[in-house]
């Protein structure tokens, strides 16, 4: 899975958590969950949606560096086996 | 002047004509009370008469009302037809004893025997910053007594035709003259005579409410109807006219065919007239009515001083517009 | 025979349009079944029937706005097989309504003295020349809505239904004139009425939900008298075994921090019931169901606040579960009218921002609120030692006339016991 394909699968998730926004107008060092307005439950939703599309299970100790697409595309694609 | 050139008059200066016209075609008619002569009325009403009828016929008194309007109760009782002029209502107060002990009981109590065909008329209402003991309308509180009649002409027509018809019934008649309406100007037919006293009258007509008010609150509620007008809502205006005996038939016709009724008021609500015609509205239209009778009186307070103050005391034309729209509602 | 009425969901609801029925005539229904969906100025809510029994007749036609108290259907029960006709039921008064009440079966009493007693109990109102009218024109005024105030039946509504009977064959628009839609296109669509009416709802959903708002805040602030308490909690034994319990799970089971909380807020109500009910008609009542109304902000701007109903019932888990659960139908349209009524109190959460202290608006006829606000690590006195501690500020806004200061203190010092606990919520 290249960049462009997690950011494709990060956004798809996005989109389902919050009908209303577009992500693909996110830029890489924005704060997804202010930007989106996205809270606590969602925050959860988003990363189950990872675990169920990317097999990555997120450590809860880890939500806190996971604020941006600059940090969470390096960080998925380390972890993609 | 020939009969058919309409004249314009001032509701004072109809009062005026009316006091003339009543002195000359009834020598047994004269005028009385504080400032009427020489300084021709607190209201300037009387202006010019004294020198048209001099002293005897025009009688300037002491400041004492239980004591004139005593005496005009006299005079009436020995053949006289008194118009006593009290300043205003609120001196009236000095002078209740007079009128509903003595005026309104006597021929009841001599057994039918004398009757007293007093006049008295007072200036009434609010509206002119003269504070709480200058301001008061108690032309409702005195129709709840039996024995006097309560006039209240809202209209030049009704300011010059009604006295004449007073001074003829041989009971006390009240005519209270709202001071705010004194500079209000008519159109008036020369040769207009009396009017009757009995009857109210239907100033504006329509289908959908019926506002039923009196004196200057009629006023406001004819413009209240012009601007409902504007909104689809047709409005019809009721002018009572006469406060006791109340002409019931005129406003339960009405709201048997607009269903609704507003009564628009200068007095306070709590046990007043309005209270009195919502009452007879609910026993004799109950089954007419499509929304509860409301009412618009003055705030339950002394009238106050200041301006702002007063006019947010008393039944203004938006009030009206904007509760006739509630009790409207839906409508259409 | 038992009648349908459209219910209140919401002391500023006057009326609602119905989006359609979920069941037709002949159907069998029991107690809480989800008959109809409706449009409040807040969303769309599945409400639902307390009833056993059949579907006798539809009364409401979808697009219709209906008066809360109006009846909408007509409804079979076991119990009442004598035909009594829906114009009777009508105009029962209030009293008589209840004195029925103290002979039903214990279900239908249930029905009859439900949570908020003024809702259900409430009669049509009808005003005299109205009822006249129908009289004359042989209307059956249980069919009518009334758009009048109280959604009081009046002379035009009478004549409207008159004039629709008439014309119904020719058009099926809906009753109240609403603005005009494109005529074309919604009738090239099959079900001519729905669509413009729902089109209509979504396009003024927004102003209606913040006129919604509006009412009931300003009724708040207009009518109960707050006092605010707040208490700093030290969360540290909390989330310390909270990240024990989520490390053993897997993603999808993994319980959120404010679960906890809710838990903890359900528990301290246990203790001051004081504070879990209504005050209506001068009158401080107190619920024995602790119905968890959870505030949920909508992206596009306005709040609802649907129910966890029996909260301090629930373990974690399924508080976790019904959380989610709500936020996604809150969202997606699909509450439940219990759930949109049943709330005895109301929790906000405003921590996910940053903000530190909710001063809370009571949603009314309830007694209090309770905002939490976000945890940070703060330093902690305690016992002559200062430490770094997660700190969260949790706040009371309650009603002075149900409850004091003393009762208030009371309950948030429960909550602090509680959540000092978290093995035992």
């Amino acid at each position: 899975m290249n960049e462009n394909e997690i950011k494709h699968v990060i956004f798809k998730i996005l989109k389902r958590i919050a009908p209303e926004s577009d992500p693909s107008t996110l830029a890489p060092d924005e704060n997804i969950r202010k930007t989106l307005d996205i809270d606590s439950f969602d925050a959860l939703n988003f990363f189950i949606g990872l675990d169920e599309e990317m097999g990555v299970t997120v450590p809860e100790s880890d939500y806190g560096k996971l604020n941006t697409l600059s940090e969470i595309i390096p960080y998925l694609s380390s972890r993609i086996g | 002047m020939t009969n058919d050139v309409m004249q314009k008059l001032t509701y004072r200066e109809a009062v005026r004509e009316a006091i003339r016209e009543a002195m000359k075609k009834d020598d047994r008619v004269f005028l009385m009370g504080e400032d009427v002569g020489r300084y021709g009325g607190c209201f300037a009403v009387s202006k010019g008469l004294l020198e048209d009828f001099g002293p005897t016929r025009i009688r300037d008194t002491p400041l004492s009302e239980s004591g004139f309007v005593g005496a005009g109760i006299g005079a009436a009782l020995g053949g006289m037809r008194p118009i006593v002029e009290v300043m205003t209502v609120n001196f009236s107060l000095l002078a209740a004893d007079q009128i509903i002990n003595n005026a309104a009981a006597y021929l009841h109590m001599s057994g039918g025997l004398f009757n007293v065909p007093i006049v008295i008329r007072m200036a009434t209402g609010g509206g002119r910053q003269l504070a709480a003991q200058h301001s008061r309308s108690l032309e409702g509180w005195y129709a709840h007594i039996p024995g006097i009649k309560v006039l209240s002409p809202a209209t030049v027509e009704d300011a010059r035709g009604m006295l004449w018809t007073a001074l003829e019934d041989p009971d006390p008649v009240l005519i209270f003259e709202n001071a705010g309406l004194y500079n209000m100007e008519g159109m008036l037919p020369p040769d207009i005579g009396p009017v009757d006293i009995d009857k109210a009258r239907i100033r504006r007509e329509g289908k959908d409410i019926s506002i039923i008010s009196y004196s200057a609150s009629l006023f406001k509620s004819l413009d209240a109807a012009e601007i409902l007008a504007k909104e689809g809502i047709e409005a019809e205006v009721i002018d009572l006219r006469t406060l006791r005996p109340l002409d019931e038939t005129t406003f339960l016709d009405s709201v048997a065919r607009t269903h609704r009724a507003l009564i628009v008021d200068e007095g306070w609500r709590s046990g007043s007239i309005s209270a009195e015609i919502s009452s007879r509205i609910m026993e004799s239209a109950f089954y007419e009515l499509d929304a509860p009778v409301e009412r618009l009186c003055s705030a339950e307070v002394p009238l106050p001083y200041a301006r702002h103050l007063e006019e947010a005391a008393l039944p203004q034309v938006n009030k009206i517009a904007a509760l006739v729209k509630k009790m409207v509602g839906t409508h259409g | 025979m038992a009648e349908f009425r459209m219910p209140s969901l919401g002391s500023d609801m006057l009326e609602g349009t119905l989006v359609e029925w979920l069941v037709k005539p002949g159907d069998r229904v029991k107690r809480r079944d989800a008959v109809a969906v409706v449009e409040t100025d807040k969303a769309a809510i599945e409400i639902e029937v307390y009833e056993e029994g059949i579907i006798e007749t539809i009364l409401a036609q979808p697009g219709q706005k209906i008066a809360v108290g109006a009846i909408m259907a007509v409804i079979r029960t076991e119990a009442g097989k004598k035909a009594e006709t829906p114009e009777k039921a009508t105009l029962k008064d209030a009293s008589q309504l209840l004195a029925e009440g103290a002979s039903v079966p214990a279900e239908d009493k249930e029905k009859k003295l439900p949570s908020i007693p003024e809702v259900e109990a409430r009669r049509i109102k009808v005003s005299p020349y109205a009822r006249r009218l129908a009289a004359e024109r042989s209307v059956d005024l249980s069919t009518i809505a009334g758009t009048g105030p109280d959604g009081a039946i009046g002379a035009t509504d009478v004549e409207r239904t008159t004039a629709t009977v008439i014309t119904q064959p020719a058009e099926k628009a809906p009753p109240t004139p609403i603005e005009e839609t494109p005529r074309e296109a919604s009738q090239k669509e099959a079900p001519p009425a729905a669509p413009a009416a729902e089109r209509h709802a979504a396009k003024d959903y927004q102003t209606a939900m913040r006129r919604a708002i509006a009412a009931a805040m300003a009724r708040s602030k207009r009518e109960i008298p707050h006092y605010y308490l707040q208490m700093r909690l030290d969360m540290s034994s909390t989330l310390r075994w909270l990240e024990s319990e989520n490390l053993k799970r897997p993603i999808k089971n993994r319980i959120l921090p404010v679960v906890p909380l809710i838990k903890g807020v359900s528990l301290a109500l246990r203790d001051v019931p004081e504070l879990n009910g209504y005050w209506i008609d001068d009158r401080h009542q107190i619920s024995e169901a602790i119905n968890l109304g959870f505030v949920i902000a909508l992206r596009q701007g306005g709040l609802i606040a649907p129910a966890i109903l029996n909260a301090d019932e629930k373990c974690l888990d399924e508080l976790m579960d019904a959380m989610r659960d709500l936020i996604v139908r809150t969202r997606s349209g699909g509450l439940r009218s219990s759930e949109m009524t049943d709330a005895t109190v109301t929790v906000t959460n405003l921590g996910d921002l940053g903000v530190e202290t909710v001063y809370g608006v009571i949603y009314p006829p309830q007694v209090a609120l309770i905002g939490f606000g976000k945890t940070m690590e703060q330093p902690w006195a305690e016992n002559g030692m200062l430490g770094v501690r997660p700190i969260l500020m949790a706040t009371l806004a309650a009603d002075h006339r149900a409850t004091d200061g003393h009762r208030g203190a009371q309950f948030l010092d429960a909550l602090n016991r509680h959540l000092q606990e978290p093995s035992n919520l």
